[in-house]
C-alpha cells in the first residue's frame, strides 16, 4: 500500500490527478469517484481502479482507509490512515482557501501528520481569490480596450477551471487550448458544470476570439500556436508569479499570483488545526518548513521524496 | 508615490523601448513636478544616500513579521532581492498613505541624524502604510539599491518628447553633478547657461561588439584604428583652471588620481578629452586587476600611487576653447587632438594609431593585441562625429578571442533578480596533483534552459549545504572563457581571471578530461 507512488507497486492510493502525483504502472488503483475519471483518462486505465467517496472507510487488513477533501482540484484527497488507534493524515496537496469549484478542504485532526510544502516560506503569502480575479479582469478589460488579445497560461487540470468559474464572463467569449477542451470534457462527463468554452481549432480566425480569454496550457508558451493570438498580452496564473524574478524570467506580461496550494499561513493553520504531535513536510521547502516547527514546538522531520524540484507550474 | 509605482509597474511589465517611452511621457505629463524631478534623478542613478543599514532593516521586518531571522535569510536566499523579501514578509498594512515619492525621500532622508530606536519606530510604522508596489519602491530608496529597467536613454526620449527638446542636447543636461535638491526640472533641462555647471560632462560615445566580416565595413581609408586599451573610460575636464575626472559611471573621481592635477598647465582652459584611466609603468599597461586595487582604497597613499601609476590615455577632444567640438568629422578632432598632446608628458599619452592598408593587415595586428596588453582593436569612422550612448554603425570594438580552460563544476550559490531562486552562481576547479581546485566563479553564458536543466542537475546532485552555497558532485564540465589572467595572492589557485564567463556545457567531457592548473599557469608564463 503506497500514497502517490511514483515507482510501480502492487497498489497504489491516488490523491489526484496531476502528473506528480499519479503515475502509471501500478497493478491497482485507488482514489476518490470524482478524481478517477481524469486519472482514468490519463493513464489510460480501466478495470484497475477502485473509487471511493469522500469520507467512506475503507478496512484492509486491520487498517482503516478514508479520503477527504484537500480543496486542491477536483476530487483531490487528503488521505486518513487509522491503526490501532493512531492516527496519520497525509495531506496531499492542498489549500484552504474555497475556490468555487473544487470541495473545500476539510481539517482532520490526527496524531501523525504529512504535509506538503511546496510553498513553504513566510514570503509566499496570497492575495484573497476575490482579489486577485479583479487583477485579472482588469487586465481583460484593458486588453481588450487596447484592442489585444488576452492569453492566459494556467494549469490544464484544476487551474484552468478554477478561472473559468471565477473570470468575469460579460467580459468576451473565453476560448481554451486543445489540452484543456480535453480535460473539461472528461470533467462534464461525470457531471461537473462548467461554463461555456470554445475550442481553439485550426479554422478559428481572429474575429472569433476578439476581446476574448485565451486558456492554455504553461506547455504552450513559446510555441508557435500562441503566435496566431497576435496582438496580445500574455499573463501566467501561478503561485511561482509572487516573486518578481520568477515574472520577469518567465517573459509574460502579467503573472498572477493564483495557487491552488497553501500558501504560508494556510500550512500553518492546518498544521495547528491537525493538533498533531508528530510532522513530517514533504514536497517543496521541507527543511525550513521543518525546522520552524521544530522551533514552535512541534516533532518535525524533513521527509525526502523525489519531489526535490521545484516544479514552476 | 502611488504614480510612481504605477510607472515602475509600467516598465516593468513589459520589454518593448516603445511602450517603456510611453509609459515614462505619460507620467511627466501626469506627475508632479517635484516628482517628476526625483523621477528623472532616480532613473539616471542619483539615489539618495542609504540612512539606515540593511542588517537592521532585516531584524526590523523579521520581529514585525514574527520570524526568526534564519528564515529571514532563508527566504532572502530564494527571492533573490532583499527589498523584495521585506515587503513580502511583512503583515499586510494596517493603513493607508498618500505621500508622494518626494515625501518618502524626505521621510527617508530624515532619518540620517536618528538613534536607532527612533529610526525603527519610523520605518515599521511606514511599512504598515505601504503595500505591494508602493512597499517594494520604498525598501528599494531605503535600501539604496532602486533600479529600473529603463536606459538613460529611454529618459531622455521621453523628456525631449515632454519638453519638445533634442535628445542629445537633453543627454548632455542630464550628465554631471545635480541634484533636485538645488534645482527644479525646468531649470534642469532648459536654463541655457552651459557654464552653470563647470564639471558638466559630455554623454559618452560607446562601440559595438564587431561581429560581421571587417570587410563589410567597406573602405579601410575611411577608418582609423586603434589599440583597446584595458582601463576604466574616462572623460578629463579643464575648464575656469580648474580639473574635474569623470568615469564612465558617471562619477566624479577627481581626487582618486592626483597624477592628473598636472593636466591643468598641460591643456588650454575649456579642454574636454574622452580617454581611459590605465594604470601605466615601465612604459607600458599593467593589469586591470591591478587598476582595480587601486580603486578599491579609499586613501591613495603614495604607496599604492607608486606600485600602480595610472596615466590618461587620450582618445578624443570633445570641447575646444570652450566650443563643443562633437559634430566636428574625427579626423578634424585628431588632429586637435594631436596637437593638444603635442607636449612631453608622462601622464598625458595619445592613443597611437594602428596604420593598416587592408582588413587582413588589421586582422594581423588585431592578434597582436597581447603583446601590447590590449584587448583588441577599435575602429573608428574619419568622417563622424562623437555621438552619445551606444549607437551602431561609427565605431566599432573588435576583441581577441578570449582564452578557454575546461573545468568541473564543485559549488553552486542561487543567483538574484531574474535568475532568483535557480543556482546560477557556479564556482569552477581543475585538476592539481590528482585534487580539484577551485580557481573562478563563472555567472554567465548559459542560455535559460540550459540554465534550468543545471539548476535540476544541481537539487539532485548535491554533496554538502553550507548556508545558501551547494557542493555538488564533481561530475559537470564547462569551457571558462575569460580576458586575462593574473598572479594573485588572495586565491589559493594563485591566480585571479579577467571577465570569466562560461563559454558552452561540455556534455561530451569526462570530469576525469578537464584541464590541469599547470594550463593555466603557462598562460600566465606566456605573458
Amino acid at each position: 500500500m503506497f500514497l502517490d507512488p511514483w515507482k510501480p507497486v502492487k497498489r497504489a492510493l491516488i490523491t489526484h490527478g496531476h502528473s506528480d502525483h499519479a503515475h502509471a504502472g501500478h497493478e491497482r488503483y485507488l482514489c476518490t469517484d470524482v478524481a478517477a475519471p481524469v486519472i482514468r483518462h490519463r493513464l489510460n486505465l480501466t478495470d484497475q481502479v477502485q473509487t471511493v467517496a469522500y469520507g467512506e472507510r475503507l478496512q484492509i487488513n486491520q487498517v482503516i482507509f478514508s479520503f477527504h477533501p484537500a480543496g486542491h482540484i477536483p476530487g483531490s484527497a487528503q488521505v486518513r490512515v487509522e491503526h490501532q488507534g493512531q492516527v496519520w493524515v497525509f495531506t496531499g496537496d492542498y489549500k484552504l482557501e474555497h475556490d468555487g469549484l473544487s470541495t473545500p478542504f476539510e481539517p482532520l485532526r490526527c496524531h501523525t501528520l504529512i504535509t506538503e510544502s511546496t510553498f513553504g516560506l513566510p514570503v509566499y503569502q496570497w492575495q484573497t481569490q476575490s482579489d486577485i480575479f479583479a487583477d485579472i479582469n482588469r487586465w481583460w478589460r484593458s486588453n481588450r480596450s487596447q484592442g489585444k488579445t488576452s492569453v492566459l497560461a494556467a494549469y490544464a487540470l484544476g487551474k484552468a477551471q478554477r478561472i473559468l468559474v471565477n473570470v468575469d464572463h460579460s467580459l468576451g467569449p473565453v476560448w481554451v487550448h486543445g489540452a484543456i477542451d480535453t480535460v473539461q470534457r472528461v470533467l462534464a462527463a461525470q457531471g461537473l458544470r462548467l461554463p461555456h468554452t470554445r475550442l481553439v481549432t485550426a479554422q478559428s480566425t481572429r474575429t472569433d476570439w476578439e476581446g476574448g480569454l485565451i486558456l492554455c496550457p504553461p506547455s504552450a508558451l513559446g510555441s508557435p500556436w500562441i503566435k496566431k493570438f497576435q496582438p496580445y498580452s500574455l499573463a501566467i496564473a501561478s503561485g511561482w508569479m509572487s516573486l518578481r524574478g520568477t515574472r520577469r524570467r518567465r517573459g509574460a506580461d502579467r503573472g498572477f499570483a493564483l495557487s491552488d496550494h497553501a500558501d504560508w499561513c494556510q500550512l500553518n493553520e492546518a498544521v495547528r488545526a491537525s493538533g498533531a504531535s508528530r510532522v513530517f513536510v514533504t514536497h517543496g521547502y521541507t527543511e525550513v518548513f521543518a525546522r520552524w516547527l521544530q522551533e514552535r514546538g512541534v516533532e518535525a522531520y524533513e521527509a525526502r521524496t523525489q519531489f526535490d524540484v521545484e516544479a514552476e507550474t | 508615490m502611488k504614480r510612481f509605482a504605477q510607472l515602475f509597474t509600467e516598465l516593468d511589465q513589459t520589454t518593448k523601448t516603445g511602450e517603456k517611452v510611453s509609459a515614462l511621457v505619460r507620467y511627466f505629463e501626469e506627475a508632479h513636478p517635484d516628482d517628476q524631478l526625483w523621477a528623472v534623478a532616480l532613473l539616471s542613478h542619483r539615489r539618495p544616500k542609504r540612512t539606515v543599514s540593511t542588517a537592521l532593516l532585516a531584524q526590523w521586518a523579521a520581529e514585525q513579521a514574527r520570524i526568526p531571522i534564519w528564515l529571514f535569510e532563508e527566504s532572502y536566499h530564494v527571492v533573490g532581492d532583499l527589498a523584495e523579501t521585506l515587503a513580502l514578509v511583512l503583515p499586510s498594512p494596517t493603513h493607508s498613505a498618500d505621500q508622494s515619492l518626494r515625501d518618502w525621500i524626505d521621510f527617508i532622508r530624515a532619518l540620517e541624524p536618528l538613534a536607532i530606536e527612533e529610526k525603527k519606530i519610523r520605518v515599521q510604522d511606514a511599512w504598515m502604510m505601504l503595500a505591494g508596489t508602493e512597499r517594494f519602491l520604498f525598501n528599494k530608496l531605503i535600501t539604496g539599491a532602486f533600479r529600473v529597467g529603463v536606459s538613460q536613454q529611454l529618459v531622455v526620449k521621453a523628456l525631449a518628447h515632454h519638453f519638445q527638446l533634442e535628445p542629445s542636447y537633453l543627454a548632455h543636461r542630464l550628465m554631471g553633478h545635480w541634484s533636485p535638491d538645488t534645482t527644479t526640472l525646468e531649470q534642469l533641462v532648459q536654463t541655457d547657461d552651459t557654464h552653470a555647471d563647470r564639471s558638466k560632462p559630455y554623454p559618452f560615445y560607446l562601440a559595438y561588439p564587431l561581429e560581421q566580416d571587417p570587410a563589410s565595413l567597406g573602405d579601410p581609408a575611411d577608418w582609423q584604428a586603434e589599440r583597446k586599451w584595458d582601463g576604466i573610460r574616462g572623460q578629463v575636464i579643464v575648464r575656469h583652471r580648474q580639473l574635474f575626472v569623470w568615469s564612465r559611471g558617471e562619477e566624479l573621481v577627481t581626487d582618486k588620481y592626483p597624477e592628473y592635477r598636472v593636466l591643468i598647465d598641460l591643456l588650454p582652459d575649456g579642454t574636454v578629452l574622452d580617454g581611459e584611466i590605465l594604470p601605466f609603468k615601465d612604459e607600458k599597461p599593467l593589469g586591470f586587476q591591478s587598476l582595480q586595487q587601486r580603486i578599491g582604497r579609499k586613501n591613495v597613499t603614495p604607496k599604492i600611487r607608486s606600485e600602480v601609476p595610472v596615466v590618461f590615455m587620450a582618445y578624443d577632444v570633445l570641447e575646444h576653447e570652450g566650443v563643443d567640438w562633437r559634430a566636428r568629422a574625427l579626423w578634424e578632432r585628431r588632429e586637435r587632438l594631436e596637437k593638444l598632446c603635442g607636449i612631453a608628458s608622462s601622464v598625458l599619452h595619445l592613443s597611437p594609431l594602428v596604420p593598416f592598408a587592408s582588413w587582413a593587415v588589421l586582422a594581423e595586428e588585431r592578434l597582436r593585441s597581447r603583446t601590447f596588453l590590449s584587448e583588441g582593436i577599435m575602429l573608428k569612422r574619419k568622417n563622424s562625429g562623437y555621438r552619445d550612448g551606444r549607437k551602431r554603425g561609427d565605431w566599432w570594438k573588435w576583441k581577441i578571442d578570449p582564452f578557454t580552460v575546461d573545468a568541473v563544476m564543485v559549488y553552486a550559490v542561487r543567483g538574484h533578480g531574474r535568475r532568483a531562486n535557480l543556482y546560477t552562481d557556479y564556482t569552477f576547479a581543475v585538476w592539481h596533483q590528482g585534487q580539484l581546485l577551485p580557481f573562478t566563479k563563472a555567472y554567465s553564458g548559459l542560455t535559460d534552459d540550459e540554465i534550468a536543466e543545471v539548476d535540476r542537475w544541481i537539487k539532485n546532485h548535491t554533496v554538502e549545504k553550507f548556508g545558501p552555497v551547494r557542493s555538488v558532485k564533481p561530475e559537470l564540465v564547462f569551457e571558462i572563457a575569460f580576458d586575462g589572467i593574473q598572479k594573485s595572492t588572495r586565491h589559493k589557485s594563485g591566480i585571479a581571471l579577467r571577465f570569466p564567463r562560461i563559454h558552452r556545457w561540455r556534455k561530451d567531457k569526462p570530469a576525469a578530461e578537464a584541464d590541469v592548473l599547470e594550463t593555466l599557469n603557462r598562460l600566465l608564463e606566456e605573458k
